[in-house]
């Protein structure tokens, strides 16, 4: 799945990135939690929070996560923004909620990966 | 071959108390591991160890100073502070203790991961902390 394809199937708003669209994305995480983010570290992942704040593009760019999902309309601030353009993270912005989102993107093919222990 | 000749040595003051800028160390580093071509997931784990260890200075300890030591064998990271201490270590290291106010949960901190985070992704560490006084976390990651 790309970027693009997150994109289109979320009706999501893209916020930055669209020279990033035909990136490949892996795996997924969905977590307000920025530890429970950093627990695992995955390939080429996209994560979708309904956290919006500066530590959440810290922490993608810890993980070299590709793309953050933000859901519930939350919108990045400039701070953000500016953040994740230095970083080529790509952000998106979608009305679903994190269930719903999640679970479009699992209906498509994308996986967390292994459960926990 | 002498040790000290082909070591780097990265130096940082974290300010405290000031959250929107917590990371900016960790990511400095990361950008100067990865132009020194260190494996990428070498470079990942320094990074989001670190990261954890910075956060955690400027939540619960108002700031301190982290050294990064780079050597062709391990990257080594000493985080100093002179914060309240640790009392119980071995409770701080358990999976979801955290002493977090709830602002600071609503940042998405204070899962109490961040301590066993900084374990699991380094080959040594340890923490030696003395209440009122201050905490020392030594990290280190192996390359080869
Ligand atoms: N540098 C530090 N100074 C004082 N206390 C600390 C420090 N680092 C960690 N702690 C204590 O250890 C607990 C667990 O830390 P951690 O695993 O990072 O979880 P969290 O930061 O989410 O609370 C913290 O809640 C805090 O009580
Ligand atoms: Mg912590």
């Amino acid at each position: 799945m790309t970027i693009g394809d997150i994109k289109e199937t979320l009706g999501a708003k893209l916020i930055v990135g669209e020279e990033w669209m035909s990136r490949e994305v892996h795996t997924a995480c969905g977590s307000d939690m920025m530890s429970d983010v950093l627990a695992f570290m995955k390939d080429q992942s996209v994560l979708l929070t309904g956290l919006c704040n500066l530590q959440v593009i810290r922490t993608a760019e810890m993980m070299d996560i590709v793309c953050i999902v933000f859901v519930r309309g939350k919108m990045p601030d400039g701070a953000m923004i500016e953040m994740a353009k230095q970083k080529e993270i790509a952000l998106l912005s979608t009305g679903h909620r994190m269930f719903s989102a999640c679970g479009m993107l699992y209906e498509k093919g994308l996986r967390g990966g292994a459960p926990y222990r | 071959m002498k040790d000290t000749e082909d070591k780097i040595t990265l130096f940082y003051k974290i300010p405290g108390n000031d959250f929107t800028r917590a990371g900016e160390a960790s990511s400095n580093v990361k950008s100067k591991l990865k132009m020194m071509g260190v494996r990428p997931d070498i470079v990942r784990k320094v990074a989001i160890a670190m990261y954890e260890g910075e956060i955690n200075m400027v939540i619960h300890a108002s700031g301190g100073t982290i050294e990064v030591i780079i050597s062709p064998e391990e990257i080594e990271m000493i985080l100093k502070d002179q914060g309240p201490g640790i009392e119980d270590i071995e409770l701080a290291m358990t999976a979801g203790y955290s002493t977090a106010p709830d602002n600071i949960r609503n940042l998405g901190f204070g899962a109490g991961m961040g301590l066993p985070n900084m374990k699991k992704y380094t080959d040594e560490m340890s923490v030696e902390s003395q209440v009122g006084i201050g905490t020392t976390v030594t990290m280190k990651v192996k390359i080869i």
